[in-house]
């Protein structure tokens, strides 16, 4: 190696350094940090740490509020990925056409995303209100439906904080989407247009395909949310009716902030990282390959 | 040159350093508010009058948010090595405190001549949140209890006495069912009585069982009762409010949107706690009554809110200062003070004698139904590992409102938790 190319080198690396550092301290270190910790008993007043191997693991196969947060996560996931991508990329190609009131249409489907999540989850709560909320109001009243108390029901509660990520993560995806419309040179829908493709068949073998790399970060950030996004439950139902709503994050905040057993939460919070780094793989591993990048 | 004009200001630097006020006594002050708004506007009043008076020590609140914000403010201050001096919290995290080794007890520093007149000053409801092992850690200072709202004109036009309110379960069941509004259609426009049950169900249950008499937990916070025969009973009759007699809403009900409930005359009585006076006083469009729980087998209410903690970790003189302000603030004409701008209940009976509390609650006596419920209102339930146990309890009384499981195997479920997580506690 020469001398210029090592200086390049150093010079490479001093540029990643800031991040690296702030990486390093505030992300890998903390993660490393957790594992640790989580071979260990809860430190307690005069109580220190003892190091009780997979004791905490034991513990948690044995949990049966564990293995009912996760499932209603994956519930979560299931209920909220799809249909809120799906309604992201509707609303993208709608608003990209040339209809009256395009920009009004725009901030209106925006608008959710930038509304914070505490003051929408407090207005939803009065939504969702048995005999005079909204929802009731167009059930009860309208339809002739019998009362139903959506959030106070095991079977319902789910679904509704569902019904409010969708509302709330639309619209972030719609951003990405209608940037990734624009930047598709209209030459080759008129090209399409003179092969006499239709609109279904253009957007299927064309703008689709080239959506895809916008598809992928939109995945990324929707299974991210899915496990991330708790702020809701805290207002709406604290996980309630006997744990019905209840995610792995907020139940990780339970553990960790209410029952101050920061080992058994380290121990969640390993099998949360451990979910995250197993589907970010996959989806960078298995789909970034059939995925066409220009 | 510049070496002794160096030494000139480190000379004076060091000048400053000893001179600095005697009033370097600085008492830090966790309160659970959020920033803003009246409550803080009293709280920064009354630290500017305590300094005023107190020139050596100065008062600094902290907002700390939710309760639930700030003991975990409160407790990850702690384990960094520089918790508050004195912070308000629920009375009912004393176990948890004073497990974390984080708070001393009152006894400590309060051993002037008149300090435990003082400490004896208090309602003994309040106390049984406060002591334990022959200890004070907590000084009672923003408190409630669960009362009963009714709906005068719903009364009127049910036919009943508007300026009566159920005295006992059998009649509030016989008023409820007279207060339901149901049409043909069996679609309710308006339900006889609303017990919330979303979040914190036990502070609510607590009501049924002391009534029911029976206790959820023993003074040494070790053991719970919650599959006792009476507990179970309890639950029984919370469930059969919706379940059998149909006149309370199905499910698991919102804390948080009953008072609205209530101003939209969708339920014409409700329990909630004294906190809501001021609310209820400000927005209820109609004439309402407030009245003491109904009884079982006799009256009874927990009582609920914030006690003043001691943090272990603070100088003796900062503890010295603290026990100063907290007895400031808690002498009866300022408890009168407070209870009348919040809405909690005065913390000491000599409180309601002064003469601007007697003027209140001339005008307004509702004031003083907490007041007079407090003879019968007993300890919130707070035991070790505190918020673990009582999710025990919550999830098995949110199973059995549900309808997903029976009341009975609800609580004995319930019970078999907190038995595995109470078992260390009791070995000593």
């Amino acid at each position: 190696m020469n001398r210029a190319s090592a200086q390049a080198q150093i010079h490479g690396w001093l540029l990643l350094l800031p991040a690296a550092a702030l990486l390093a301290l505030f992300t890998h270190y903390p993660a490393l940090a957790t594992l640790w910790h989580s071979f260990y008993s809860s430190p307690k007043g005069g109580r220190p740490a003892l190091w009780v191997g997979l004791d905490n693991y034991r513990g948690m196969v044995e949990d049966p509020v564990f293995w009912q947060v996760l499932g209603n996560n994956l519930w979560f996931a299931a209920g909220t990925i799809p249909v809120s991508i799906a309604l992201a990329l509707l609303m993208a190609v709608w608003v990209n056409g040339k209809i009256a009131g395009r920009g009004f249409l725009r901030l209106a489907y925006f608008t959710p995303t930038v509304l914070p999540m505490i003051a929408v989850a407090n207005i939803w709560l009065f939504f969702y209100t048995p005999t005079y909320g909204l929802l009731e109001q167009f059930t009860v009243d309208l339809l002739g439906l019998p009362s139903h108390n959506w959030l106070g029901t095991k079977s319902t509660v789910l679904a509704c904080l569902i019904v409010v990520t969708i509302w709330k993560e639309a619209g972030f995806f719609m951003i990405f989407y209608l940037a990734a419309l624009q930047a598709i040179p209209p030459s080759l829908g008129e090209a399409a247009a003179i092969e006499g493709a239709g609109r279904w068949y253009y957007f299927r073998r064309v703008t689709f395909p080239l959506l895809m790399p916008t598809t992928l970060f939109v995945l990324v950030n929707a299974v991210i949310n899915s496990f991330r996004l708790v702020d809701h439950i805290v207002v709406m139902t604290r996980g309630g009716p006997d744990n019905a709503s209840s995610l792995l994050l907020y139940y990780i905040y339970d553990v960790g902030f209410k029952f101050w057993d920061s080992a058994y939460a380290s121990t969640l919070t390993m099998v949360l990282l451990a979910i995250l780094g197993t589907t970010a793989l996959l989806q960078f591993g298995f789909l970034e390959r059939r995925i066409h990048y220009r | 040159m510049i070496d002794t004009s160096l030494k000139r200001l480190a000379a004076l630097a060091a000048a400053a350093l000893v001179a600095l006020p005697a009033w370097a006594q600085e008492i830090s002050f966790y309160y659970p508010v959020a920033v803003g708004g009246p409550i803080t506007k009293i709280i920064d009043g009354l630290a500017a009058d305590f300094e005023k008076e107190n020139p050596g020590i100065k008062v600094k609140p902290i907002y700390s948010g939710t309760y639930q914000e700030s003991i975990v403010k409160a407790l990850t201050a702690h384990k960094s090595g520089e918790p508050p001096v004195v912070s308000v919290l629920l009375s009912t995290d004393m176990f948890t405190l004073i497990d974390e080794d984080a708070i001393a007890p009152w006894d400590t520093v309060a051993t002037g001549a008149d300090d435990q007149q003082w400490i004896k000053s208090f309602y003994p409801a309040f106390m049984q949140n406060s002591q334990t092992g022959g200890k004070t850690w907590g000084i009672p200072f923003q408190r409630s209890t669960v009362v009963l709202y009714w709906n005068k004109e719903a009364f009127k036009e049910a036919g009943l006495d508007p300026n009566r309110a159920p005295a006992s379960w059998k009649e509030m069941v016989d008023y409820a069912q007279k207060l339901t509004k149901r049409d043909a259609s069996g679609k309710v426009s308006q339900w006889g009585v609303q017990v919330p049950s979303s979040g914190f169900p036990y502070w609510l249950f607590q009501g049924f069982t002391t009534q029911n008499n029976v206790q959820l937990m023993n003074t040494s916070g070790d053991t719970t009762f919650y599959d006792n025969p009476a507990v179970i009973e309890a639950l029984q009759f919370w469930v059969d409010l919706s379940g059998k007699h149909k006149v309370m809403p199905p499910g698991i009900i919102e804390w948080g949107t009953t008072p609205k409930d209530f101003f939209e005359r969708k339920i014409a009585m409700m329990w909630t706690t004294t906190g809501n006076l001021t609310n209820v006083k400000a927005n209820a469009k109609f004439d309402f009554g407030v009245a003491m729980l109904p009884a079982g087998k006799r009256r009874g209410t927990p009582t609920g809110g914030g006690n003043f903690y001691l943090f272990k970790k603070s100088t003796p003189q900062q503890q010295a200062a603290a026990l100063k302000f907290v007895k400031w603030v808690t002498t009866p004409k300022r408890a009168a003070e407070w209870g009348i701008a919040t809405g909690y209940v005065a913390v000491r009976p000599d409180a309601w004698d002064t003469p601007e509390m007697k003027k209140y609650v001339e005008g307004f006596p509702a004031a003083a139904v907490a007041r007079d419920q407090l003879q019968y209102a007993v300890a919130e339930l707070s035991t070790h590992d505190n918020q673990r146990v009582t999710k025990a309890l919550n999830d098995g009384l949110q199973a059995a409102l549900t309808g997903g499981k029976s009341p009975e195997a609800a609580m004995k479920e319930s019970q078999r938790e907190a038995e595995r997580l109470l078992r260390s506690y009791r070995r000593k």
